[in-house]
């Protein structure tokens, strides 16, 4: 410790809130890791942050808990109710960060110091032309750029450095907004879109040399106060600048580099962070020339970010935790590397083996959504693979993935055009680099091959070897037939072919692949990760699993006679599975280790908490799959299994591993199969009298209509067995959309069977979350949807305790909840979904496995269902007693976050599907004051000028005629509508004026009606005249609606709140008037709690 | 082919580079970095040993084209590949770079080096961290491993390894008007030369077998290289030195080898460290600044502090072991370090030493 005064008592923790693409999970391993690191130094620490599904908001981080959002005035009132004397503003992302940097000014006069990096060298790397300007100083090399203000100077600019540049955005989150463009029209039509298209909009744009095909390298780097500096790992992306790094995949260390480009690098990385004084973590990105040792800076993030928590998850280095050291004013050589014990925080990892990261894309479940990637970033989450080789850690990491590949599979996809897919680059480029090798190792022309994509894509041809070489071996099984021979069946296991995969290619049943493994001696071992590539002895309880290693390290336990329990993570983060699972693993390994377990935890997913050193007693960081899990329980035999955490990859393993012998714990194999398989649970809740809408099970398409009719017609939901999130679960109106969405389903998962149920119209929809011992309920909650039934349970706003509904329902649902769990003996947590109309409780979805919502529930009413659960599959007691929803004197409301504005084209339209990429829960003294706090900490913003209106079917016009006059005479706004909405308004005395959603000429198809009036509703939200959209669709309309789609996605794209719900709407209004501009306080967690 | 270790372990794998058709022989040690192996297989400092190197994927970027004769141009750090022979995990042949023009294999093969693939090199890491270094032989098929030990080809570690790397003829470099630096020279790395002439300084590069106080007479200053084998076979250098440093009024700057050469000159002993450091990320405090730094380092051997005379203080600490990685005169301008400023492989943190030194010898009567 080299400046004990600095030491701040207490510690504002800004979180980043919500997930969303381009901010997600990493944030709560590197704030959680932060609260650690002040809280060892006796540092009190308040968080503030919404993001309810989180680990660093679970009780026992922080010592004071704000469900707030980050934003300047809320983190301000509560700074000041906290006597905080410091504030840590690196470790919650960008939005951490620029609220930090709008409260500068106040933080200085209130005497509470910024930690770390301080807020001017923040704003060097913020402000692009700061950024190159301080950077140039030294004479380090950045993009040639002009910043631009309008778009005269922008056309300037690029006629200076010429065609094609590269458009940033200053202040951008994940490559937000910037392109790069080849032609005129492409920058005239960028441009539109920065500036407006009446150049209405103020916006600081970066015109840039282009660099693409350059190799995109990343340094992480570490600096502290006495200009000690460490670059902790370097990145080398696989596709090249053009490509955003959170859409690229990534490999570390560096493959191509020569030590001479690697040291430059790294040189340069650490002659810039100390120019521009950095405490702390540091990511430093360069674009470095394919054809000599010439670099450009191109980014550097003063903050910890995706790219860190995934190095200190490929190095075993704690950044995040070392960051919050040094910003307490620690020096690197003061601080031990905790994860080795035996290494100082002043030393740089050496890797003995390389990792991969690939992202996971949801692009699919967005309608109009563009399946481009390219320099904005869209990918929803993220997986590493760990091994030696780098085919072995491709194919590992394209399963991880979870999206129905066995690996490097060449027929994976079809491609109508490969050379435009590998040129233009979509989710499935790998597939097709895989596919264009396979042909050339048929057709010997590899090299040719490798040099025609190399001009395509500017891969480098070190990985499309790599890929080649993948590509001859799976050519090698298929040709060889069975039994694979010896050596070919080593090489393929070496190259990171799956058991799956290998049945696949040879057509042998499955379970014949691990057979001949058995036969042959032929097995993965486990491998430690030291950070030090074994160069001196350190016992980290990190590992890994390869066909490389001769040997397992770290298998067995040094302790014995514990009992030794398997938690099995939740995998790639993606739409509808994210970071609330997380939350349930690491409570399961924490209540599993309360218990006096020993604790392994698996799990692939770089941006989460449960694959962090400190959380269990091993960490494998590993596939989660039928082959992994059995491979990792041949070796570590352990006592039970946990599968019913982490979400649907590790549930739906549990009839396979309960074959394989596996001792799963909680409920059996056999009733979670009950559960997850359509027929089998439809016909269960017949038998015990479970009310549920009329179902049919389907096996052929053809049959479907026949069974609609008998159903009483459409609209009929559509769900096949085993899914989440409605990965498939559609809403059909017409028999044509029912015949599409069959094939979808059956495409996706062909095993299970689909079952069709009467879709009910105008109902709400409730959920009860609840764990059970043996069959009897031991503790449960009822959350009740705000928007009517048909929103996805992951896309709807929840609130609990219910607040519309009535107590015999609430006992209703309780019995029935009661009646499933005894019927299939549930012993763990549970979750029903049910449709509830006119006094009448309908099931229609239940899962044997912690949901969504548990963090939430669990968090609102104070018991923790995650622990209890765990301890009841454990045979323990629960350790708590169940709270009574009536005792409860807070409401707690989770909303959903969208990241539509990301997804460019995507219709933000609400469905079946689920669209929502993470969830705020808030509290408050009502539901109102609940609800307006989760709405602002997901982004909405008080309307101050004009509302638009747009309310669909005619009921809902009508129905909404109360709220439109309290939004003209309360809230002051006025009121736009289009023509129905207008009439129904006019007539019921409102003023409203009547405006068209477009005018012809803004419309892509020059399709509909035309209105006279001057003044089209995109018109309005360009100019900011409505700063509220309330766009209600009619329930089904094949064209997809076009004007309205119009009207949603402009809203987006200008940041305008958009809401498409009736009843949300409804509710959000009547907070507004509730709570005036200005008047919504913070509380702490903890107070609600007390 | 296969490696088999002194202590009875044996390691199986495939050849590549040259074909080894006659066991070869030589004690066997790691390195950790993650790149750079065309420096570090160039390095007189592994005369006479089998490297193993543990990042498990080899030559993925490729060698660039021979070095004309008597260029000391890098990425090479001699005129030739110097280990015995190279045990890697997966020999990647197929390589990328703008500048290399040959495979890691072909280059070994074209300097009869062989190679070995297919080896859990960490596995075979943590065998010679336990055990201690350990003379291994790599072995052709058809031989046993006890008649592989008795016919195998290895350089003679005493006096031969230095006599293998050591200048035959004195060379100059660099600019004739600079400061006139003495490298004395028993395998010492190119970039120590390239080091000191990119800062300006005339560098003359004699054998550190010879004598060379005759040489001394007329030098600005002292460079002391690094080298291979045990700092206890140059006692006569060692001795050299020490008369040398009666009267010479310029500094004197040791490297690796050089540290516990100038050690031995003032009167300290060395020892053989249980691991050694072998690795590109060594941490070092500067005990004067207090400033800390990532190094290069490859040294079984370090100076016993304890054993350090009047008149001479620690300069340098390894953070990981506490080691020393560097001493210091604070009478005269005499000082080395352990670890490698000139780097090739390895982070250039410390590179401002050797401006720190060449400055001195411009400033030197």
């Amino acid at each position: 410790m080299t400046n004990e005064l600095t030491k701040p008592r207490s510690v504002i923790v800004l979180g980043s809130g919500a997930l969303q693409i381009g901010q997600a999970g990493e944030f709560d391993y590197s704030g959680s890791q932060a609260i650690k690191a002040l809280g060892e130094e006796g540092v009190r620490t308040v968080l503030v942050n919404p993001n309810i599904a989180t680990i660093q908001t679970s009780e026992g981080m922080a010592d004071r808990l704000y469900l707030n959002a980050v934003t300047p005035r809320l983190v301000r009132q509560i700074a000041e109710a906290e006597g905080v004397d410091g504030v840590a503003l690196s470790f919650g992302g960008q939005t951490a960060l620029n609220c930090g940097l709008a409260l500068e000014d106040w933080f200085r006069s209130a005497g509470i110091q910024v930690l770390g990096t301080p807020v001017s060298s923040i704003r060097d790397t913020e402000d692009r032309g700061r950024f190159n300007a301080r950077l140039a100083e030294i004479g380090v090399l950045t993009a040639r750029s002009i910043v631009c203000h309008t778009r005269n100077e922008a056309r300037e600019a690029a006629r200076e450095i010429g065609l094609p540049l590269m458009l940033r955005i200053g202040f951008a989150l994940g490559g937000k907004g910037s392109a790069i463009v080849d032609t005129e029209e492409e920058l005239e039509a960028a441009l539109t879109n920065i500036f407006g298209a009446h150049d209405t909009k103020q916006a600081q744009v970066l015109v840039e040399e282009s660099l693409r095909g350059w190799k995109e390298i990343e340094y992480e780097v570490v600096r502290d106060r006495e200009n000690n500096c460490i670059t902790v790992c370097n990145m080398e992306n696989m596709d090249p600048m053009g490509i955003h790094t959170g859409e690229s995949l990534v490999v570390a260390p560096s493959q191509t580099l020569n030590d001479e480009e690697y040291q430059l690098l790294r040189t340069v990385s650490i002659r810039t962070i100390q120019h521009l004084g950095i405490v702390g973590e540091c990511n430093v990105q360069f674009a470095l020339s394919p054809a000599g040792a010439d670099y450009r800076v191109i980014e550097v993030n003063a903050r910890l970010s995706r790219s860190s928590a995934l190095a200190s998850k490929a190095t075993g280095y704690p950044l995040a935790y070392v960051a919050a050291k040094l910003g307490l004013g620690f020096t690197l050589p003061d601080l031990k590397n905790a994860i080795t014990g035996v290494t100082k925080a002043f030393f740089e990892p050496a890797l003995d083996y390389l990792v991969l990261k690939a992202p996971r894309w949801d692009l699919g479940k967005f309608q109009e959504a563009g399946t481009r990637i390219g320099s904005e970033m869209k990918s929803v989450g993220e997986v590493m693979a760990i091994g030696r080789t780098f085919p072995e850690v491709l194919q590992k990491a394209l399963r991880m993935l979870d999206i129905g590949v066995r690996g490097l599979d060449s027929r994976a996809f079809a491609f109508e055009d490969r050379e435009d897919e590998l040129k233009n680059a979509t989710p499935r480029r790998v597939f097709a680099l895989a596919q264009a090798l396979r042909e050339a190792v048929e057709e010997g022309t590899v090299p040719e091959a490798v040099a025609g994509i190399h001009r395509l894509t500017r891969i480098d041809p070190w990985f499309l070897y790599g890929i080649a070489e993948a590509m001859a071996t799976e050519a090698e099984v298929e040709r060889g037939g069975w039994p694979i021979p010896e050596a070919t069946l080593r090489k393929a296991k070496e190259q990171g072919f799956s058991d799956e995969s290998l049945e696949f290619l040879t057509g042998k049943p499955r379970g014949s692949a691990r057979e001949a493994r058995r036969e042959a001696g032929i097995g993965p071992h486990i491998a430690r990760i030291d950070t030090l590539a074994a160069e001196f002895p350190a016992e980290t309880n990190y590992l890994y699993s390869t066909y490389h290693a001769s040997g397992d390290e770290g298998v067995g336990s040094p302790t014995g006679d514990r009992r030794r329990i398997l938690v099995i993570g939740s995998g790639v983060y993606r739409i509808g599975s994210s970071v609330e699972f997380d939350w349930c693993c690491v409570n399961a390994v924490q209540a599993a280790a309360e218990l006096g377990c020993e604790t392994l935890m698996l799990n692939y997913n770089p941006e989460t908490v449960s694959t962090d050193y400190d959380i269990c007693d091993k960490l494998v960081f590993d596939e989660v799959s039928v082959e992994s899990v059995l491979d990792l329980v041949d070796k570590e035999r352990p006592d039970g299994v946990v599968v019913s955490m982490g979400g649907q990859i590790p549930n739906r393993l549990a009839m396979r591993l309960h074959h394989a012998g596996v001792p799963i714990l909680g409920t059996s194999a056999e009733d979670i199969d009950r559960a997850e398989d359509r027929n089998k649970f439809s016909a269960l809740l017949d038998r015990i009298g479970v009310d549920q809408p009329r179902w049919a099970h389907v096996t052929d398409v053809a049959e479907a209509e026949r069974i609609v009719d008998a159903l009483g017609g459409f609209p009929v939901l559509v769900r096949p067995s085993y899914v989440l999130s409605g990965a498939a679960m559609s809403v059909a109106h017409e028999h044509h959309e029912l015949t599409r969405i069959l094939r979808k389903a059956k495409a996706i998962s062909p095993e299970y069977p689909v079952v069709i149920s009467k879709f009910e119209e105008d109902a709400r929809e409730i959920e009860i979350d609840l764990v059970a011992n043996q069959g009897e309920v031991v503790l449960w909650a009822v959350s009740e949807h705000v928007e009517d039934a048909g929103v996805h349970s992951g896309d709807a706003t929840l609130v609990l305790p219910p607040v519309d509904m009535t107590i015999p329902t609430l006992g209703q649902v309780r019995r029935i909840a009661q009646q499933i769990a005894k019927e299939l003996r549930v012993t763990g947590p549970c979750n029903i979904q049910l449709l509830h109309r006119d006094g009448i409780s309908k099931v229609i979805e239940c899962n044997l496995r912690a949901s969504r919502s548990l963090p939430f529930v669990s968090k609102v009413t104070g018991r923790n269902y995650a622990r209890a659960a765990t301890r009841i599959m454990l045979g323990a007691d629960p350790g708590m007693e169940h709270r009574p929803l009536y005792e409860l004197e807070h409401v707690g409301v989770k909303v959903p976050q969208f990241s539509f504005s990301r997804l460019m084209g995507a219709d933000p339209l609400l469905g079946v599907e689920m669209a929502s990429t993470g969830e705020v829960g808030c509290l408050g003294d009502s539901f109102h004051e609940a609800l307006l706090h989760g709405m602002v900490s997901t982004g909405f913003q008080r309307p101050k000028k004009g509302v638009l209106l747009s309310l669909g079917p005619p009921r809902w016009k009508h129905r909404f005629v109360r709220t439109a006059r309290t939004m003209a005479e309360e809230l002051g706004l006025k009121i736009y509508a289009t023509s129905g909405t207008n009439r129904v308004l006019r007539e019921n005395g409102i003023d409203s004026t009547e405006v068209a959603r477009v005018r012809s000429e803004q419309r892509p198809l020059g399709a509909g009606f035309d209105f006279p009036g001057p003044l089209s509703a995109l018109d309005l939200i360009d100019r900011g005249e409505v700063d509220l959209v309330v766009n209600v669709p009619v329930a089904y309309d094949p064209e997809g609606r076009p004007d309205g789609y119009l009207v949603r996605r402009r809203a987006v794209d200008r940041g305008v709140p958009l809401i498409t719900d009736p009843s949300l709407a409804r509710h959000v209004v009547t907070a507004l008037v509730r709570h005036e501009e200005n008047t919504l306080r913070a509380r702490a967690w903890n107070d609600f709690l007390a | 082919m296969r490696l088999h270790l002194e202590d009875g372990a044996g390691f199986s794998g495939g050849s590549f580079g040259a074909p080894l058709d006659q066991p070869v022989a030589g004690e066997v040690v790691f390195n950790t970095g993650m790149a750079g192996y065309v420096e570090t297989l160039t390095d007189p400092s592994y005369r006479g040993q089998i490297l193993v190197l543990t990042y498990p994927l080899q030559g993925n970027y490729g060698v660039p084209p021979p070095r004309p004769g008597g260029s000391i141009d890098g990425p090479f750090e001699s005129g030739r590949i110097q280990v015995q022979g190279l045990v890697v995990q997966h020999h990647e042949p197929r390589y990328s770079h703008h500048a290399a023009v040959r495979s890691l294999g072909a280059w070994l093969k074209s300097e009869g080096v062989p190679g070995i693939q297919g080896v859990d090199t960490r596995a075979l890491t943590m065998r010679l961290r336990e055990v201690g270094t350990m003379r291994g032989v790599l072995i052709p098929g058809g031989f046993t491993a006890s008649e592989a030990f008795g016919h195998a080809s290895s350089v003679e570690m005493r006096r031969e390894v230095f006599e293998q790397v050591a200048p035959r003829q004195p060379t100059c470099h660099g600019p004739e008007d600079g400061p006139e630096v003495l490298l004395v020279d028993v395998g010492a790395k190119d970039n120590i030369v390239r080091s000191l002439t990119a800062r300006g300084a005339r560098v003359h590069r004699v054998s550190g077998l010879e004598p060379f106080a005759g040489a001394a007479r007329s030098a600005a200053g002292i460079m002391l290289g690094n080298g291979p084998g045990d700092p206890g076979d140059l006692r006569e250098l060692a001795a050299e030195l020490r008369s040398v440093m009666e009267w010479f009024a310029g500094p004197i700057f040791g490297v690796c080898l050089g540290n516990q050469l100038l050690a031995m000159a003032a009167g300290a002993r060395t020892f053989k460290l249980p691991y050694g450091h072998r690795s590109v990320n060594q941490p070092v405090r500067d005990l004067v600044s207090g400033r800390s730094f990532i190094t290069s380092q490859n040294h079984g051997y370090a100076v016993d502090e304890a054993s350090l005379p009047a008149g001479w203080t620690p300069w340098f600490q390894n953070l990981n072991d506490g080691t020393n990685e560097g001493i210091r005169s604070l009478e005269r301008p005499f000082r080395s370090i352990q670890f490698h400023p000139e780097a090739h492989p390895g982070p250039e943190d410390t590179a401002y030493l050797f401006d720190a030194f060449v400055e001195e010898c411009r400033s030197s009567p």
